[in-house]
């Protein structure tokens, strides 16, 4: 009795156990005769958490047509992504600052290629009563607001730039990022090419020490703090300021035009942009009379000889597919698309990508 | 009779192997708390190598926090953390001990279930919740009125100056002492409640009023307890993280003002780490990190020697 009952459990366990094996061997013998057999993939990225919607979006719609290739991809902070990259842990990262050359020196697995992915803008986002329709803001007043040496609405350099509009006798208040953001480093990359005073107080990063302001973390807490503070200033995503309606400052380009942030803006500042060869470039303040001043790529960071031949040759096609296909799908979620030059340069460099030194990309 | 002797020495024997085994099985449980404890401190100070080597002791007294030009001190961030705690404490220690002895000792049983049942309910809300309370409710609340308010009445004590802004120390600290609130409260009120009716009823019978049955009666017996509790809430005050940085103003300054926006060490491990590239960088928010790990100690430390002073002394009540 008691051995029948085993007996029967076993047979159970293997049944269950053996599940997996048939579902695969039909998954198999689905792919047509003649067609080579797809071992599945999964690919692992991490990083910036700005381009996490786009790139899941992406992965999605590529998944429908290339099931076999399955991606991950962790929205965990661009100095994760890069630290990641570098101790070899996942197979790709996604970052809005380009990588250092000691962090290039430091990664583990040989050169580090970084194909732009997307393009963002930064917004500058204000709250005064009885706002004006339009607030001007030209570089250097823009800088001394965050510097804190402009301190009231009121100011007369604010007023020229506005004329015909009345602000109000208040103090300003700058909010920004307190949490280390691509955001920030945006911004900080702007004011330090505009501001010989912020390039040497404050400088660029994920992080500055602010002279002014309090902080808030992430977009959400900023927006909360300036839509709750009378006389703030501050900074979010362009997509962030566009869902929710938050009004932004009209900003001088380096052509002294006068420019609201738009995705086209963004657009336009890389295709004005000198971009190096190894594409780690900035694009805050370029040239063209159309250019949004406060723009930056977000890279995706790989490396130029991949360890595993089937990882490699999936990752690459990803994001071929990614920079060319996926690319429609960026403005309906507020991201710039890539440039059509930029985008055929960077086929050429996934080129260039090997696996036992073969290329990958035909 | 012989036969019996043995099955009880038998018995004997292994009751004190299972006693034996149950008895070094418990020790490594306790031991791997302690071992837990000096490994993660060894693994801080390990991580925190760089910093320490290149700071030294300046670390702990620098003013500045630059990321960029990675000049990094940890004294803002301390005094952030100190002075929002205290003052969550300073507010929510009375308010809590108030609730506990109003629940036990006054309400009836139906107002005691639904207010106790509330208090601890402030307890299962998420900071993050707090922290969007705070940034919506509490702030614009502290700008416009409280604030403005304290500076009228009390502007001429350097605590209450500046221009209110909200994001400050002040909706630091009060958050705390609303989330440190029922701590201190549901644990004095169980306290309290282990307290034999005896010493009440003979409090009363010596013709005590109520309020001073609970003063020579019932606080004194339960004082350790609640200073337990007290300091519980201190310990939860000094690492919550979210719902601080969502209103303190995330600025690395110390200014005496209470309206000042401030930073707390959580607050700061919290908002830096995921984006710190650099290594000098990283091992500055691991030192930080060592630091807070370090005061929770010395309070804890001083915490154990306060509870100890308080039970050497008289145990209270109509029997001291």
């Amino acid at each position: 009795m008691f051995t029948k009952k085993r007996q029967f459990l076993t047979g159970i366990l293997l049944g269950v156990l053996a599940l997996p094996l048939v579902g695969c061997g039909a998954q198999n013998s689905n792919i047509p005769v003649g067609q080579e057999k797809i071992e599945p993939v999964t690919l692992t990225g991490a990083g910036s958490t700005f381009v996490y919607p786009l790139l899941n979006q992406q992965i999605e719609a590529y998944r429908k047509n290339n099931p076999s290739i399955v991606v991950n991809y962790q929205g965990n902070g661009s100095g994760t992504g890069i630290k990641q990259v570098s101790e070899q842990t996942i197979d790709f990262g996604a970052t809005e600052v380009p990588m250092s050359d000691e962090q290039l020196k430091a990664a583990k697995g040989g050169t580090v290629l970084q194909i732009p992915l997307t393009l963002g803008a930064v917004a500058v986002t204000y709250n005064i009563p009885d706002a004006p329709k339009e607030l001007k803001l030209e570089p250097e007043v823009l800088a001394d607001i965050f510097l804190g040496t402009i301190t009231d609405w009121n100011d007369q350099r604010i007023a020229t730039d506005n004329p015909g509009v009345t602000l109000p006798d208040l103090k300003i208040a700058v909010a920004h990022r307190s949490d280390g953001s691509g955001t920030t480093y945006i911004l900080s990359d702007y004011l330090s090419r505009i501001s010989p005073v912020w390039f040497s107080k404050v400088g660029k990063g994920t992080s500055v020490n602010w002279p002014v302001g309090i902080g808030g973390k992430g977009n959400a807490s900023i927006s909360g703090t300036i839509q709750q503070t009378p006389g703030s200033i501050g900074y979010v995503e362009l997509a962030y300021a566009v869902q929710n309606k938050l009004p932004v400052a009209t900003l001088q380009n380096k052509e002294g035009k006068w420019v609201a942030p738009s995705l086209q803006g963004a657009s336009a500042a890389a295709v004005a942009s000198k971009i190096s060869t190894d594409m780690r470039v900035s694009i805050v303040n370029a040239p063209g009379v159309d250019t949004y001043p406060i723009s930056g790529f977000t890279w995706a960071l790989l490396y130029q000889d991949q360890r595993d031949k089937a990882k490699g040759s999936a990752l690459v096609k990803f994001l071929n597919w990614s920079i060319h296909e996926g690319q429609t799908m960026s403005e309906g979620l507020l991201y710039a698309k890539l440039p059509p030059d930029l985008v055929i340069r960077e086929e050429a460099m996934l080129k260039t990508i090997t696996s036992e030194g073969q290329p990958l990309l035909k | 009779m012989e036969e019996s002797e043995n099955m009880s020495n038998k018995k004997k024997l292994t009751a004190s192997l299972g006693d034996k085994t149950f008895r070094l099985l418990t020790l490594l449980m306790a031991m791997s708390v302690l071992a837990l404890m000096v490994w993660i401190g060894w693994q801080m100070v390990d991580s925190a190598r760089p910093s320490i080597a290149k700071f030294g002791f300046t670390f702990v007294i620098g003013r500045v926090w630059d990321p960029v030009k990675e000049q990094f001190g940890a004294l803002p961030f301390i005094y952030g953390t100190l002075v929002t705690s205290f003052l969550a404490l300073i507010i929510a220690a009375p308010v809590g001990l108030g609730v506990a002895i109003f629940l036990n000792e006054m309400a009836t049983s139906k107002v005691r279930s639904v207010i106790g049942f509330l208090v601890e309910m402030l307890a299962a809300i998420p900071s993050v919740v707090y922290g969007l309370w705070g940034i919506f409710i509490l702030a614009p609340w502290l700008r416009e009125t409280v604030e403005p308010g304290l500076a009228k009445w009390f502007g001429f004590i350097p605590l209450f100056q500046g221009t209110p802004l909200g994001f400050s120390m002040l909706a630091g600290g009060l958050i705390l002492a609303v989330m440190i609130l029922p701590t201190i409260a549901s644990i004095s009120r169980e306290v309290m409640a282990a307290v034999p009716n005896e010493q009440r009823e003979a409090a009363l019978a010596l013709g005590a009023t109520k309020w001073e049955m609970i003063r020579i009666a019932v606080l004194p017996y339960a004082k350790s307890g609640i200073l337990g509790g007290v300091m519980l809430g201190l310990g939860r005050a000094l690492g919550e993280t979210m719902a601080v940085t969502m209103v303190i103003g995330n600025r690395p300054d110390i200014l005496s003002s209470l309206f000042a926006p401030a930073y707390s060490i959580a607050a700061v491990i919290a908002n830096e780490f995921t984006e710190a590239t650099s290594d000098l960088y990283l091992s500055a928010l691991v030192e930080i990190g060592l630091i807070l790990f370090g005061i929770t100690l010395i309070l804890n430390v001083f915490a154990r020697l306060l509870v100890w002073s308080v039970e050497r002394g008289p145990k209270g009540g109509i029997s001291s």
